[in-house]
């Protein structure tokens, strides 16, 4: 399946959002995700089910002022 | 004396940024130079691999302050509400300093995007801090919206300016008495943060002027005092501005005085 991930063209076996942050190494960080422009919320990434063109956002804290 | 934003009450009213400092040592070590009780900080893109979002947010933990997420950068409505719910997801808090910029030279608000932005966020249970102008009417339909604090400019972000229309924020301190005002952005000396303070705001959100300075501990503790300084000089209620002296030396019983002195 094609995605774009955070802005960048990706080629993923994975299904759901879980899987794919799995995948691409996130592990357990402090990370907020969005699917298509609206907030997919972490308790709902497991049944956030990926379909091919979706551009997902994963965002985390930064500085800012 | 404690300030209350929305429900919650802080003593101090120096907001501060964590963004640009030489590094993060320096950011937390003027942070406790500044005693503020809020942080601004904000949301970007993490990569898998890099979680350099991880590391700031370990170091800002360990501040202690309350957190005002930012959505800085966003052009659209629907850009800033979807980045104010990932912030709200990350940063637990109800809290969002709402940023929707309308031009790039001087990142001035687009108030339009604005006043819709907060309705929807409000309408959702966010506690919304907007950035805005001084603009008397844009704020009435900002706290129309359900905004409970304003945050007009001073001047274009970062460019230490100071008050760029010290009118307008007079009139909106006017207008708006019991609605907490922040002066945010385009600060760049504590001379400029006191002026606000005495002009009778509640509070001063700052970033590159700390963070730039040369020394940006030393820099925070000043904009610490002057903020103080100039709030106490509010409260304390200053003389009014004549055109002629007055002496303050009591003239009665002046030695050597006569006729002439009359």
């Amino acid at each position: 399946m094609n995605l774009t991930l955070n802005g960048e063209a990706i080629i993923t076996k994975t299904s759901t959002l879980a899987a794919l942050l799995d995948e691409q190494g996130y592990g357990d960080a402090k990370v907020a995700t969005a699917v298509n422009g609206t907030l997919a919320p972490a308790s709902f990434r497991g049944a956030t089910e990926l379909t091919d063109g979706d551009a997902i956002e994963v965002v985390a804290p930064m500085q800012g002022g | 004396m404690p300030i209350q934003f929305y429900d919650q009450q802080v003593s101090s009213r120096f907001l501060i940024g964590t963004a640009l400092y030489p590094s993060p040592s320096i950011m937390l070590d003027a942070i406790k130079a500044s005693g503020s009780d809020i942080v601004t900080v904000s949301l970007r893109r993490e990569s898998g691999k890099e979680q350099a979002g991880q590391n700031f947010w370990s170091y800002i933990k360990e501040t202690g302050a309350k957190i005002l997420p930012n959505t800085a950068g966003c052009k659209t409505v629907k850009e800033a509400v979807t980045t104010a719910h990932m912030a709200r997801e990350v940063f637990e808090t109800p809290w969002v300093k709402l940023e929707v910029i309308g031009e790039d030279d001087s990142l001035q608000p687009d108030v339009f995007g604005l006043v819709e932005a907060a309705k929807i966020l409000t309408e959702d249970g966010f506690q919304v801090f907007p950035y805005t102008t001084e603009d008397l009417v844009v704020a009435e339909k900002l706290i129309a919206a359900g905004c409970e604090v304003l945050m007009p400019w001073g001047a274009p972000i970062g460019s230490g300016r100071g008050l760029n229309n010290v009118y307008g924020l007079r009139s909106l301190r006017a207008h708006f008495p019991k609605v907490p005002l922040i002066v945010d952005a385009g600060i760049g000396l504590p001379s400029h943060a006191a002026a606000a303070m005495e002009l009778g705001y509640d509070a001063v959100l700052l970033n590159t002027a700390v963070a730039k300075a040369g020394d940006p501990v030393i820099m925070a503790k000043a904009f610490a005092m002057a903020i103080e300084s100039g709030h106490l000089s509010y409260v304390a209620d200053p003389i009014e501005k004549r055109d002629m002296a007055a002496p303050s030396t009591p003239v009665a019983g002046l030695p050597f005085w006569n006729q002439e002195h009359a």
